[in-house]
This record gives structure tokens, sequence and C-alpha cells, in this order.
């Protein structure tokens, strides 16, 4: 837990960060509505006599009272995905529309990439990307269990994001240049996911966190470029290290045609504002429109998420 | 059912029929075009325009869905098709350059390039709703022993031999009837899987990966 008292002067009920940090997370779900609507997954789990409990910010999003969601008819049919609760955020800040041409810059395994899908109403282009091969055959599995039939899947390094598989500078008119909306939910130190995994933290150092930096900037500038002004990209971590996010998207804010823009967390959960100031170092004020959210505001993991336009 | 990659539910079609994909090649010296493995190919709309040999037409496709399963023609209106790997057909639900080297484009639908086509788990979970022949309507207890992936003895079932659409009804459907029928449409049962009815017996074809017991 050493890594983590590194936070103690950004929270002032660290106790109470900390006694959450070692509960166990709870098992959730979420309805994936291109195969069922919300109401007709629930019946079905009340049928099946699996006890759940809707949270407060989504009536999607349910907390599944013991065994996990692989048992279960509903599961079988893939009306429901498990996915962790916090990480049904960036998708929602990214709020994609049908018709749109999406990026998911490290899609593996698919959790974001899945809803994303479901957000678009299985309409437009979704492009779920990862660097990692094998964690592609996850992306795909998921997908096809959930029913989706508009997401193409690229392995490449995001940083060096290609559209030429697209058809770029050709004249075939069904070429793709750029993307109306980009998730960079970027590789990070893990640490809010100390709930799932306790041994999150066990490979932590400043060292490995100044690699990763790098890599996520790298990201979310190609993801800046490649989407179209006036678009929207969304930057998320698993993690509290402000090294990860706050630095990162005022690095962007700094270099990249950019804008943070205000966005709300849905209505029932809580989070807390981006840090300015960290480590002697002064973050771009926008900086402050980011949500960090700890386990103890809502019970769930660890999470960071910033919404940004693209200007230019 | 020697299912080595439980990924990959179409290459079942293999082991079931011992029949190995057609090869599209015909050894003339002026080859034509061949299936290319690595990318995806939009299907030709009709046969007028196909260039690759053995290669499905989108034509063929929405009328095997209709012939087989009842599934409407204006079911796929906003699908593309495409092939990647010999006769692995994909429904892509936007339209993109083709060919396009790209590790996935939508939902594997199923296996073409051999006698008898197979549709995938996954496509008749997604658009088997739709259907209104060949859907075999399981009770509780065989839904169960097809989910697992277990062959099952069904006398029962007076429909055409090959490859169906096993279902079953599920509380929370919208449209539930009173009394669960042996035959019929899928309309208000849900898509389980898909089976291949052949002396009586049901075979399940659901992939390793989407086996579960549910009992």
């Amino acid at each position: 837990m050493q890594p983590l008292e590194r936070y103690a002067s950004l929270l002032a009920d660290y106790d109470a960060f900390q006694a959450a940090c070692e509960r166990p997370l709870p098992s959730v779900v979420r309805v994936n509505t291109l195969k069922a609507s919300i109401e007709r997954a629930r019946d079905a789990l009340d049928a099946a006599s699996v006890a759940y409990e809707a949270t407060d910010w989504h009536p999607g999003v349910l907390r599944l009272e013991e065994r996990g969601p692989g048992t279960s008819w509903p599961y079988f049919h893939g009306w429901l995905h498990g996915q962790e609760e916090v990480s049904a955020l960036p998708a929602l800040a990214l709020d994609p529309q049908p018709g749109e041409v999406v990026w998911d810059a490290c899609a593996a395994p698919g959790s974001k990439t899945t809803q994303i899908a479901d957000l678009m109403d299985d309409e437009g282009l979704l492009v779920g990307n990862d660097n990692n091969l094998g964690r592609l055959s996850a992306l795909r599995h998921n997908a096809e269990r959930l029913g989706i039939t508009n997401l193409a899947v690229t392995n490449q390094d995001a940083r060096n994001f290609s559209f030429k598989p697209f058809g770029d500078r050709s004249e075939d008119e069904k070429r793709i240049e750029a993307f109306d909306r980009a998730l960079v939910d970027a590789p990070c130190s893990c640490e809010g996911t100390i709930r799932k995994n306790p041994d999150a933290l066990e490979r932590w150092s400043m060292d490995h966190i100044k690699g990763i930096v790098g890599i996520q900037k790298g990201i979310l500038r190609r993801a800046i470029q490649a989407t179209r002004p006036g678009g929207t990209v969304v930057y998320s971590t698993c993690t509290f290290a402000p090294e990860e996010n706050e630095a990162v998207l005022d690095h962007a804010l700094e270099e990249a045609d950019c804008e943070i823009r205000e966005w709300d967390a849905p209505e029932g959960f809580e989070t807390d504002p981006g840090v300015t100031e960290w480590n002697g170092e002064e973050y771009d004020p926008a900086v402050e429109l980011a949500h960090r959210v700890y386990p103890h505001r809502n019970d769930t993991g660890g999470f960071f998420c910033a919404k940004l336009e693209v200007t230019a | 059912m020697s299912d080595g990659d439980a990924s990959d539910d179409l290459t079942d079609a293999e082991a079931v029929d011992g029949v190995s994909d057609a090869d599209a090649g015909t050894g003339d010296t002026a080859d034509p075009p061949e299936n290319d493995g690595q990318r995806f190919d939009r299907l030709p709309a009709t046969a007028d325009e196909r260039v690759v040999p053995g290669r499905p037409t989108r034509e063929e496709l929405l009328e095997w869905w209709e012939q087989r399963y009842g599934i409407p023609p204006e079911t796929w209106d906003g699908h593309t098709f495409w092939e990647k790997g010999n006769g692995k057909l994909w429904a892509f639900a936007a339209d993109v350059v083709s060919p396009i080297p790209v590790e996935g484009l939508g939902l594997r639908i199923l296996r073409a390039r051999q006698e008898h086509w197979k549709p995938s788990t996954n496509a008749v979970q997604r658009f088997g709703t739709d259907a209104t022949r060949n859907v075999v309507v399981l009770d509780s207890e065989e839904a169960t022993r097809f989910a697992k992936g277990e062959d099952q003895e069904l006398p029962r079932w007076d429909g055409d031999w090959g490859y169906v659409i096993a279902a079953h009804e599920i509380a929370g459907d919208s449209e539930a009837s009173e009394t669960p029928r042996a035959t019929g449409e899928a309309g208000d049962v849900e898509p389980i899987g898909v089976g291949l009815y052949l002396h009586g017996e049901l075979r399940s074809t659901v992939p390793k990966g989407r086996r579960e017991d549910l009992s």
C-alpha cells in the first residue's frame, strides 16, 4: 500500500480511501442493450434468482450479490457483460452517436469498446485498436458474444496509428481519414485496480510511471491529430498518479490543438476535480475539469477521466 | 466435436461435415484471383459482379438466410458482407474500402464454400430472432444440455435435417407465449445457438469458449 500514501496530501479523508482500497470489489455487469432491454435483462435475472442491485447512477449497471455473471442464461445470450463499474464512465463521457466514426485506441479486452458500440446503437464505424495481438482475440470474442457488427479491429501502435488500411489519400469514396470521437483509455500504473487485483502495486515504481507517461502522451497526441476539428477525445486511466493524468493533459493542452471541456459525471456518481499542483509542478488550471474517482466515494475502483475537444 | 479453437465456432463445420474447403482455383495457367486470407473483401452484389471464383454473393447470402430460416432479406439492409479466410463470411454495419487489411470486421456470421453452409452461434443469437423456419424450440432441460455443448436425442423434430437454430423461452421475453411449441418460429423464443440435426439427434455446435453449465 506504500505507493498510495503519496495521496494522503490530496485527500482529507485518506483513512476512508485506504480502507476502501483494502475491500474487494463487488461483481458488476452492464446490460448490452443491443441484445436485450435493461428491463428484459433485469426480469430474466429476477427469474433466474440472480440477486443484484442497480447502481445509483445507471439502471443498466448492476451489482451482483454473489456468483459471477457467466453462469446465467442472460449472460449466455449476450445480454450482460462483466465490467468494472467505474470503467463505464469514459464511454459516457465520449457520448458517441449512431453513425459516427469512433476510435478506441487501446481497446482490448473490450469492455469500454463494447459499451461504445452499444451507445452507437451498432451504427456507424467503431475502430477498436490494440497493439497486443494476443489481447485482440479477447476483444473480438467479447464483441461477437455481444452481437456487435459495427466494429473494425486493428492491431497497430496507437501512437503511430495509420488510416492506410482505411484507404486514406486514395480516391475511394469510402475512405476514412479522421475520427469524430476517440477514446484513449491509456495503459497506466493501474493503482486504481488494487481492489480487483491486490498485486497491482507490486511492480510499482516511479521509473515505470516515467516510462509509461511517454506512451500516454504519444497516444493522446495521435488521438487528437486523428480526430476532426470539433470532435471529442476522452482520456482515461485507472490510476491516481497525477504524473499519468493531469500532467499528460497539461502536456496535450500545450502541444496539441485541444481544450478540456466540462463534463458532468452521472448524477449520483461522486468525483473529485483534477489537481492543478503536484510535487512542485503546476498544471494548466483547466485540468480541474477532469474527474478523479476515488474508491471510497462510490465504492468502486479508482479512475481518472477527462473530456477534450479538438480545436483545429 | 474436435473444435480446437474455442474462439472460432466456424471451424466446427469441417469437423461435422467432413467437407474440406472447396478450392476455388482451377489450375489453369491464367489463374483467376483467389481469396486472400490476410484481408477482408466485400462480397459481390450478384454473380455478374463476381471476380473471385467460388466467392458467395450478397444476393446468395440473403436468399440463403431467407430460404433456410425465413429471415427477411431486409434484415440485412444496414449491413455489408465480407470474406476473410476461405469461406468465412462477416456482416459489418458500415461500409469501408475493399479490400481492407484489418483483424476483424463486424461479426462472423457463417461458413460458406462447403456443401452445407453453417451459421455461427453469435449470428443466430443476434439475427435468429427473426427466423420463422428451422427453429427447434427446446425445453428447459434440453436447453441446458445444449448450452453445455452436449448432443441429445430429439426424435420429435420433423423439420429439415442440417443446421437448425436452437431456441428456448426465457423469462423476460416481451412476447412470451403460454406454451412452448415443438417447432416453429423464433419470434417469441430466444435463439441459443446452432444445432446440427441428423438421424434423430440434435448436436450442439456451441463453441467451447461459449459453453456454460447453466443447470
